[in-house]
């Protein structure tokens, strides 16, 4: 978040910060009264801020460079990870990691936008927006997953596809239209979580599944807020009246039927306490895979073939 | 004080006098080679430039027209019409925006679905129209879509899909986003009952349609010189911050990057769709 944006996150962080300070120092009763103030004021803030977030301020929560990504749900979640790299075609794309993992007991293949921690990696990540080598590298791993019977679970969080000249050049729109069609025939579980920013196509291309999650202050939206201003409003700022209007966050998209579920958060944020967050989204995914793996291939695809099918409104006369 | 001061009102630019008598829109500027050309000959030649072969953007019903044997094919889906699922607002509402687009295109969304026969070759064709808010797709045009892919499985018909569009339509925000993923799964299902999907991309065809359903024909056929890609030309300059080369995301560029199988010339259109019909498919 910049700083401007972000106005009601920062007392937040600055309390957070005090408290770890004086977490630091060896214990003794005034301090430990001083803690407890500052422990009431930040639950108290946080619940206040947090329970009236705008549309628009959820869009920066669900960017914050702090929150878990795929490799942090990984590594939180999972045993004996093994990453794999390349769409045996032309590159490895770091921005989306695929690989095979044990999660509670069983092997799964994930997938996963990676947007990356600092500055360099992000670079090298080039911010979680895939080009289309990412995108087959996905896909080669899913067939993989469906010919060793493993179910696969993605996790999504890119602002979009990369809009650049040689992903346009390797077939960008080829690379998530084929992930569309494949991921929906696809005959083994996957269970889809939207962990920050569901960005249009390059999101939807890992997000076709027989279960959808989102997180508590993620978003899903056809364009970025500042795309959709830009071309509607012909005016960037817009981008807050542009987050309203699409109706982007959780709590919208469980009402138009998009996604299954929302994940709580912990109370300020995935990226106030990662671990906690993942340890959520880790139940909930141990509980969904518990009803899919029971399914039959047929039944399966059938399923999530009436689920997507359902989607839309429209008149009838 | 101002130095220069008008002293008498100025004449009018135009005195009124009776005006040329050649009705609007007689003569055309093609945007290819900015030749003026006279419109009905421009029409006799499927809306091409005869002198630089310029594929101008035609609708739909006349894009059907040039396929089908019928006359009047017989339409279908035609009471699905759109709706504001998300009582959407911008600097206008998207409730008045349909009205306005179905009065001045006399559609009821960007999408048109016919049954009929190819040169005796029994089909089913969607077309876009892009002059309906730039051919978006929403609700309506996905499940029109998906509804063809579903009765083309049912009748054991090929199934022919006209791309003309810029993509999803943001006014139905990510529910629009879902028919990409709504639409290829139908086309799954054509594919597991081994029938023919042939995709024409027409200008412009971009961002969402592209990227689902467009792309993914067991033939992808262009007209020349049409616009294809997943991001616009002007949001790639903005990324690259280059200006782009000569002839990229055209037609001709897909074809050599391996994403076409054909580009095809619109008078020659149905004759190539009829001849690979008929290695594809036996009805």
């Amino acid at each position: 978040m910049t700083a401007s944006d972000s106005q009601f996150d920062i007392p937040l962080a600055e309390l957070r910060k005090r408290i770890e300070e004086l977490e630091g120092y060896p214990a003794g009763s005034s301090q430990d009264k001083e803690l407890e103030r500052l422990r009431v004021s930040l639950r108290k803030n946080t619940a206040e801020v947090y329970g009236h977030l705008s549309r628009w301020q959820k869009v920066l929560v669900a960017r914050h460079q702090d929150r878990p990504y795929t490799l942090d749900y990984v590594h939180f979640l999972m045993e004996d990870w093994v990453e794999v790299h390349g769409d045996r075609a032309f590159s490895d794309d770091p921005a989306i990691v695929a690989g095979l993992a044990r999660f509670r007991g069983r092997s799964v293949a994930v997938v996963g936008h990676e947007k990356g921690r600092d500055t360099k990696e992000r670079i090298s990540r080039n911010f979680g927006q895939p080009r289309p080598d990412g995108y087959r590298k996905a896909l080669r791993v899913m067939k993989m997953a469906e010919k060793f019977r493993l179910p696969v679970l993605t996790f999504i969080d890119t602002a979009g596809a990369y809009p650049g000249l040689d992903a346009e050049e390797r077939g960008q729109a080829e690379a998530i239209a084929r992930n569309l069609i494949e991921m929906s025939a696809l005959t083994v579980p996957i269970v889809v979580t939207v962990t920050g920013e569901g960005g249009s196509g390059g999101a939807l291309a890992l997000g076709v599944g027989d279960r959808v999650f989102i997180l508590e202050y993620a978003t899903y939206s056809v364009i970025s807020p500042e795309g959709c201003a830009a071309i509607l409003w012909k005016d960037q700022n817009k981008k807050a009246e542009a987050a309203e209007a699409m109706r982007i966050t959780a709590p919208d998209l469980l009402q138009l039927g998009v996604v299954d579920a929302i994940i709580p958060e912990p109370p300020g944020g995935a990226h106030t306490d990662p671990e906690a967050a993942c340890r959520r989204v880790g139940d909930v995914l141990a509980d969904a895979l518990d009803e899919l793996v029971r399914l039959s291939p047929n039944e399966l695809i059938a399923r999530r073939y009436e689920k997507f099918r359902a989607l839309g409104v429209y008149d009838e006369g | 004080m101002a130095w220069f001061r008008k002293t008498k009102t100025p004449k009018p630019i135009r005195p009124e006098r009776p005006r040329s008598n050649v009705p609007e829109g007689l003569w055309v500027k093609c945007e290819g080679c900015k030749e003026v050309i006279y419109s009905r000959d421009l029409d006799r030649n499927l809306r091409v430039c005869p002198k630089c072969g310029h594929h101008m953007r035609i609708d739909a019903r006349t894009r059907i027209a040039l396929l089908l044997d019928e006359p009047e094919p017989r339409e279908l889906f035609t009471g699905v019409t759109p709706t504001d699922p998300l009582a959407f607002r911008d600097t206008k509402r998207y409730r008045d925006r349909i009205k306005t687009y179905q009065q001045a295109v006399g559609e009821r969304d960007a999408v048109l679905v016919v049954q009929g026969h190819l040169d005796e070759i029994p089909v089913m064709v969607a077309a876009m129209e892009y002059r309906f808010m730039g051919g978006s797709m929403g609700s309506v045009v996905g499940e029109k879509i998906t509804r063809a892919a579903e009765r083309a499985c049912e009748r054991r018909l090929p199934l022919l899909v006209i791309s003309a569009s810029g993509g999803a339509r943001m006014q139905e925000g990510v529910l629009s986003l879902m028919q990409m993923a709504k639409i290829s799964a139908a086309l799954g299902r054509l594919r597991a009952a081994g029938l023919p999907y042939i995709s024409i991309l027409t200008d412009p065809t971009t961002g969402g349609v592209t990227a689902s359903f467009a792309m993914l024909g067991d033939l992808n056929v262009a007209e020349p010189g049409a616009l294809i890609g997943f991001a616009g030309p002007r949001v790639i300059e903005q990324t690259i911050r280059q200006s782009l080369p000569e002839g990229f995301q055209r037609s001709e560029f897909l074809l050599e990057h391996g994403f076409l199988d054909l580009v095809v010339q619109r008078s020659e259109m149905k004759e190539m769709l009829a001849r690979c019909l008929r290695h594809l498919y036996r009805p």
